[in-house]
Order: structure tokens, then sequence, then C-alpha cells
């Protein structure tokens, strides 16, 4: 039996689904909870509710907008005194991304990430082909590591000839 | 990769120490970050344009978490921007291998394969850190280092195993560039304490690994490995080369005439 505080529990409760209705600023079709970002909410001693959030990439200027739409939303859900923490380790990996987030960027478009980046190894070899998001066509080609966003690459397809994203392994 | 047991205990390191040591981190970060800059709107070709934007957004990011950090460790009330823009010339403490020019783009890509091999080596054994802190951003940092090195690698092989005038080219800058990396590498005393007391790896043992990863990167671009020449560059002291200071003017300048501006 749970022996949390009932108020406390929907306390933390609220917050996650305020967390749940905040988008990701450069891809509003995930929110940030199925992108793995918030590492924790938890209520400490004196009572604050303290929130973890972990960067994707360090530089990745939507870090910023999304620190003030967390503390927005939770302002909004009018949860009390809270803080968020950032949390720089463990750090964040695409392996964090959930199943829903998967689905959600694949139909967006965006194929999610395939496995993850352990090694020098690993990253040095080459590319196994991406299938296409559009036509499931594994002939694709990569036009840079590097995209639209720190977090995705830029792909082609030789198939049906369109463009696309893929979210990186990190 | 353990840093092997300490000599001196890290909690014993005095602040203005450690604040050095973390300002050489980060300001390679940050002037390289700046470098790189320079490329947008100017690469050869649009793909360019954002791959080096991305790694230059990267190495600012990392730059923000060191330069907080440092600013933290001194204690006197400095953030990252105060270090970053009312710092001057002898105050910034990167390896001037950061600050040369970028020259053709072969030049900053083999300044690029230099240092992203550096920061990869440095950072891998850098996550085993007794400062927890840098262990962290090491551990953050790392995992986007491999992809910097993955483009930079990738380009230098392709311009070293290109057209005769490619290869040449890259083989001038890196004869032009190898000397400064003699710095990169060269132990002194706050080197040496922060690898006596567990915080940082020996940089003698990042050089080897680093001759190695080069040499096979240099191998399969069909370039030759330079010989190591003596030298006497001092950026991780405060000594810089002219260029530092035109990349400083530019980077200070709003905060220089408008004190205190705010986005």
């Amino acid at each position: 039996m749970s022996t949390v505080l009932p108020e406390v529990d929907e306390r933390v409760t609220r917050a996650w689904n305020a967390l749940r209705a905040v988008e990701d600023p450069e891809i509003p079709a995930v929110n940030i909870v199925e992108l793995g970002l918030i590492r924790f909410v938890k209520t400490q001693a004196d009572g604050i509710l303290e929130v973890g959030l972990s960067p994707t990439y360090v530089g990745c200027p939507a870090t910023e907008v999304i620190r003030a739409s967390v503390m927005n939303a939770l302002k909004a859900a009018g949860i009390g005194g809270f803080e968020v923490t950032q949390v720089l380790s463990p750090a964040w990996t695409s392996d964090w991304i959930t199943a829903e987030g998967r689905r959600k960027l694949h139909a967006y478009g965006i194929v999610p990430p395939e496995r993850t980046v352990t090694s020098m190894r690993d990253v040095l070899r080459a590319d196994r082909p991406v299938a296409c998001p559009r036509c499931n066509s594994v002939d694709t080609e990569t036009v840079s590591q590097f995209g639209s966003t720190p977090c995705k690459a830029l792909h082609r397809c030789r198939a049906c000839l369109e463009p696309f994203e893929y979210f990186k392994c990190i | 990769m353990s840093l092997g047991s300490p000599a001196v205990d890290a909690r014993t390191v005095d602040a203005q120490s450690l604040f050095r040591y973390v300002l050489r981190l980060g300001d390679l970060s940050l002037v390289l970050g700046q470098r790189l800059g320079e490329w947008v709107g100017h690469s050869p070709a649009l793909e360019e344009d954002l791959g080096v934007a991305n790694i230059a957004l990267d190495l600012i990011g990392q730059a923000r978490l060191l330069l907080t950090y440092a600013g933290e460790v001194e204690g006197r009330g400095r953030d990252e921007d105060k270090l970053a823009y009312l710092r001057e010339q002898g105050a910034y403490f990167n390896a001037i291998l950061a600050e040369q020019p970028n020259g053709d783009f072969g030049q900053t890509i083999v300044r690029q394969v230099l240092i992203d091999a550096f920061q990869l080596e440095l950072y891998e054994r850098m996550t085993n850190s007794l400062d927890e802190r840098l262990a962290a951003i090491a551990a953050k940092s790392v995992k986007e280092i491999r992809y910097h090195l993955r483009y930079s690698s990738g380009w230098l092989v392709r311009l070293g195993d290109g057209t005769e005038e490619s290869h040449a080219r890259v083989q001038s800058a890196l004869e032009l560039l190898w000397p400064y990396t003699v710095e990169l590498f060269a132990e002194d005393e706050l080197d040496r304490l922060m690898a006596d007391s567990g915080i940082a790896p020996r940089l003698s043992e990042v050089h080897d690994a680093w001759v190695q990863r080069i040499e096979a990167i240099l191998t399969e671009a069909t370039l030759q490995l330079p010989k190591d020449r003596p030298h006497a560059w001092h950026g991780k002291r405060g000594q810089h080369s002219e260029h530092l200071g035109y990349i400083l003017a530019e980077m200070q300048y709003l905060q220089r005439i408008h004190p205190g501006a705010r986005w």
C-alpha cells in the first residue's frame, strides 16, 4: 500500500501532466517528457517540488526556451513552490526518447534514432542506411551529419527523391 | 579508464588553480567556437555551413558550462557572460592553436581535426575526474565531440585523398599548424597539479592516444605526419598571438560600448 501523502502525490502527478503539455520548440510534434528531458519530479524535505531537466546538446538554443516553458507550465499548474535543476550527469541520450515519442517523430517525418553511440568505433563506421519515413525505401543517403538543429542529420531518399531528417544517436 | 590513485587530495586543490585550469578548457572551446562561427554564410556549401555552425554551437555550449563553473569556483560573482565578455587577452588561457586564423576550408578542417582529437582523448578520460562537475561536463561533451571528429576527419580524408590541389593545401596547413599542437600537451605545474589530484588526466597519456588517432586519420588521408619542432607558445599562461585580440574585439564589442546590455 502506498504511504505517500495523497496531496504530495497529487502535486507530482499534476507537475508531470503540466510537463507533458510542453512541446519541444524545434520539434512541436513531441513533448519534452517523450524526449526524455525530464529526469525526475520529486518533493524535497522543505516541500519544494524539484524538477530535473537535461539539455539535449550543450549549445542547443532550444534549451533556454524549454527551461522557460517548463517554469511557465509549472506556474500555470499552480503546484506551489518549485525549482528546476539542470541535470548533466548521466548525460542525456537519444535512448531516453519514449516509444510514443519515436512513433510521433516518425509520423512527423523525422526518423527516430536507431542505435546508441557508445564507442568511437561505432561512430566512425559507415552508416547503415536509414529507411525513408515517407516511402520506407532503404535506398537513402546522408547529405549532412548536421541538420537544421543540433540533434538532427540531413538525409535524402533516392527512391522518392524526398529529403528527410534523422534524429541522431547520441 | 581510471585516472590512477591521486597523489594530492582533490579537495585540497586551491580555488585559484582550479579556476585557471577550468578557464583553459573553457577558453579553448569559446575561442575555437568563435573562430568557426566566421564561416557562417561563407562555407563552400550549405551543408558545410550547417556542419561548421553546429560544431561552433556545441563548443559555445561547452564554454558556457565551463565558464559558469569557473566563475563559481572563483567565488567573486563572475558569471559566464562576465568571464567571456569582460576579460582581456592576457586573462584568456586557451592554447593558441584555437585562435589561429581559419585560412581556407582545408586549413580550418586541419585545425579542427587536431583539436577535436585532443578534446576527445582529454574528455573521455576526464569522465573519471574526482571533480564531479568536470566529470559531468566531460561526459556530456564527449558525445558531441565524437560527431565533431567524425565530421572533421571525414573532410580531411576527402581533401587529403582528393585532388593534387586539395592534397597540397591540407598538407601545407598541417605543416603550418602542427607546431602549435605541442602546447596542447606541454605539461606545466598547473597541469601537473590537476593530474596529481585526479582532477584531470596526465597530458602525456592524452598525447600518446592523440598521436595514434591522428596517425590513423593521416594515413587514410594519404598525408604525411609533420615532425615535432620546438615551440615557444604560452597561450595557456595568457601569452597569445596577435590574433586573439581581434577575436575578442569583435566578440566583446557590444558589452564594451553598452556595459551590462542584455538581449
